[in-house]
């Protein structure tokens, strides 16, 4: 059913006649439910055309029909020049002063520029859904989001004037609110095409977006007046291209007096010569991660690719010989490491492991039995002996945060082999023992100082067990508080941190080895494997 | 630590050698030399002072943040403290390198006997970190352990002998 009723026609013939599309007059008139949106283009301005006909208007009809392109018969030439202007759609040929559309889409529609005429309907959707289909990412849901070109918010201002205008000579007022959003309009039309054509439902909430960016280079500089009607909405800034972006437009619309409005810029809003185009249509996968806990069993092994001036000092990496397989696998675009912690370069990590969390950015496989993930888990681990990971799965962003508290909040265990000075024997050692909750204070090492912050960290070594080896040798196994830097509690790092091994022996003391035995963390969840 | 490097007769005073030491993080510490006056038998240290001026005290030095703003900047010659022996002598310590200034020992305050019991660990005098571009060439201009060995055995064989 023609969801215009007769309270509609002034304002859907006045928009009709400055050349306006039939869903755009919905739009004005307050058509606020999706159906008639949906129906064909020409089905829409066929019902539109006999809507606004009356008995004994053929005459006024004809004034009131979308001034089209009139192209005399003798003007061959320009009919052709025009043709391959509009991208090949067809031109009325004008007879007397009679107009007969041969195609459907004949103008641009002055207010949407064509965005709810050609573009919301099947064809272009499937081209899109034909992009999505070749770019070989794996999905069960989608969201759609579509970027239009600034200007068009210029224009649907001009119209709400123009109709608002028309409305006060019938003594009603139209708001902003009480005409339907573009996008929206938009998006109730193009959802459920994607939808069929897919095969999967649109939601919002979902981690695959299908984008689609709008521009209509002809119009651009429609917004240009804004800048000095309301100068302080547009201020450059160093990533945009362009000053005019929908935001500060929008903002600006919102500020500038009707007055003002309408000596800058038609209301109507003119014809364009052309229809907009889709200069960009992309896909994209929200970043799924992937956590466990992993072993170190070298002691020539950095966290991250160790490169200085160009030249790599290390071989590999704990993050690239765990990530590049995941990277492989989900056929992401790139990955980002991050740990609860990290152990120096020949430091192992021992016990349950440390854990971590890789996150792949774009992936375009994100479905995984746990039977797959185990697979990949022992693909990891047959590929190095430096590294072993366990309890690998997939998690939420909003995990993460476990591991990071672990990082400030959980106690680490450590083993660590102390050279001494000075001869010590089974008693001089003893006293660590007892030794329970001792404070320290390190200023920031100096190995790390000329990266971080020169500060005092208070720290706390929880217990201490000594195991005696020879006159100059003992292993000393500690459990303390996050961030404590333990080589620097047994060196002293030139008495900077206090107390320290050597200090607390009054003797000088060195550590030759390093194992974290434990970090305190009980995420993510232990798999049975 | 990692890399040694000497400056010897700093400021043109005789004898009076520093070592600096530099880590592979191109941050310096000052530390005496072992043929420094200082560290020779019979000094008592009476006392240590960082203020160098009426307007500058080394312990007024405050670095803020990873870019350590704030830091007193440094030149080759900048001192550093001035150290009053029970003698009546007194010996200014340099910087030797160009940077900022991270930190005075504040514990040879205190305990000033550990400057000449341990002067290359717990008794260091400063830490500088000099700028990115200059970390190499700021040792350029100092001494190697070889070189520095070389001087001081030139030194004790034209010592004139002692009746």
């Amino acid at each position: 059913m023609f969801p215009l009723a007769e309270k509609d026609k002034s304002i859907a013939r006045l928009l009709f006649s400055t050349g306006t599309c039939p869903r755009c007059i919905f739009r004005f008139c307050g058509v606020d439910f999706h159906a008639p949106y949906r129906l064909p283009y020409k089905d829409l301005l066929r019902e539109l055309e006999n809507f606004l006909k009356t008995e004994d208007d053929d005459l006024s009809l004809e004034a009131a029909k979308p001034p089209l392109k009139k192209i005399r018969l003798q003007d061959e030439e320009t009919q052709i020049d025009d043709q391959s202007q509009n991208g090949g759609e067809m031109i009325a040929i004008v007879k007397d002063e009679n107009v007969i559309p041969e195609k459907p889409y004949l103008n641009a529609c002055n207010i949407c520029l064509g965005i709810l005429q050609e573009f919301c309907e099947k064809k272009f959707i499937k081209k899109v859904c034909q992009k999505v289909e070749s770019s070989g990412y794996e999905f069960t849901n989608l969201v759609f989001s579509v970027s239009f070109p600034p200007q068009l918010s210029v224009r649907e201002h001009a119209a709400w004037l123009l109709v608002k205008q028309e409305m006060g000579k019938q003594g009603l007022s139209l708001g902003r609110d009480d005409i339907v959003q573009l996008k929206e309009a938009y998006k109730w039309i193009s959802h459920p095409l994607f939808s069929e054509e897919l095969g999967v439902p649109v939601d919002g909430k979902s981690l695959f977006e299908v984008s689609v960016i709008f521009a209509h280079p002809e119009t651009d500089e429609d917004c240009h007046f804004l800048s000095t009607s309301c100068p302080d909405c547009f201020k450059p800034a160093k990533n945009k291209q362009s000053v005019f972006t929908r935001m500060a437009v929008v903002k600006a619309l919102d500020k500038i007096k009707d007055d003002d409005f309408r000596k800058k810029f038609p209301c109507p809003p003119n014809l364009p010569k052309a229809f907009c185009s889709a200069v960009e249509i992309q896909c994209a996968h929200g970043a799924v991660f992937v956590a466990g806990r992993y072993n170190k069993y070298s002691r020539n092994l950095p966290q991250t690719p160790w490169i200085i001036d160009g030249e790599r000092k290390l071989e590999s990496s704990v993050e690239e010989l765990i990530s590049s397989q995941l990277l492989t696998v989900f056929k992401a675009e790139s990955f980002n490491f991050s740990s609860s912690g990290r152990e120096d370069v020949d430091v192992r990590t021992l016990g349950n492991g440390r854990p971590f969390a890789v996150e792949l950015v774009n992936p375009r496989r994100v479905q995984f039995t746990s039977q797959d993930i185990k697979e990949l888990q022992q693909k990891i681990n047959i590929s190095s002996d430096k590294i072993q990971v366990r309890d690998l799965q997939l998690v939420t962003r909003e995990a993460i945060g476990h591991m990071k508290e672990g990082e400030e909040e959980k106690t680490k265990t450590y083993s660590a082999l102390v050279w001494t000075d000075k001869a010590i024997q089974k008693k001089d050692i003893e006293f660590l023992d007892d030794l329970k909750d001792l404070q320290i204070n390190q200023k920031t090492p100096l190995r790390v100082l000329h990266r971080r912050p020169l500060a005092i960290r208070v720290r706390i070594i929880h217990t201490m067990e000594t195991h005696y080896i020879d006159e100059h040798h003992f292993r000393l196994h500690l459990k303390t508080q996050a961030g404590t830097y333990i080589k620097e509690f047994v060196h002293g790092d030139f008495g900077r941190t206090k107390p320290n091994i050597g200090s607390l022996m009054n003797g000088t003391a060195d550590i030759l080895e390093l194992d974290v035995e434990s970090v305190d963390v009980d995420w993510p969840p232990a798999l049975d494997n | 630590f990692s890399q040694q490097f000497l400056s010897n007769n700093v400021k043109g005073k005789p004898c009076e050698d520093h070592c600096i030491l530099q880590h592979s993080n191109r941050i310096c510490v000052i530390t005496l030399a072992e043929s420094h006056p200082l560290l020779q038998n019979g000094k008592t240290i009476k006392s240590i002072n960082y203020q160098i001026s009426a307007n500058c005290s080394r312990l007024q030095n405050k670095v803020s943040g990873k870019f350590k703003r704030g830091a007193q900047f440094l030149t080759e010659l900048a001192p550093l403290c001035r150290i009053s022996c029970s003698d009546g002598e007194e010996y200014t310590v340099s910087s030797c390198v160009r940077g900022r200034l991270m930190e005075v020992n504040e514990n040879i305050l205190d305990k000033p006997s550990i400057l000449q019991e341990k002067p290359s660990t717990e008794g260091y005098i400063a830490v500088v970190l000099p700028k990115f571009e200059e970390s190499k060439s700021i040792t350029e201009g100092l001494l190697t352990q070889k070189e520095y060995e070389e001087i001081v055995v030139k030194r004790v064989n034209n010592r004139p002998e002692t009746s």
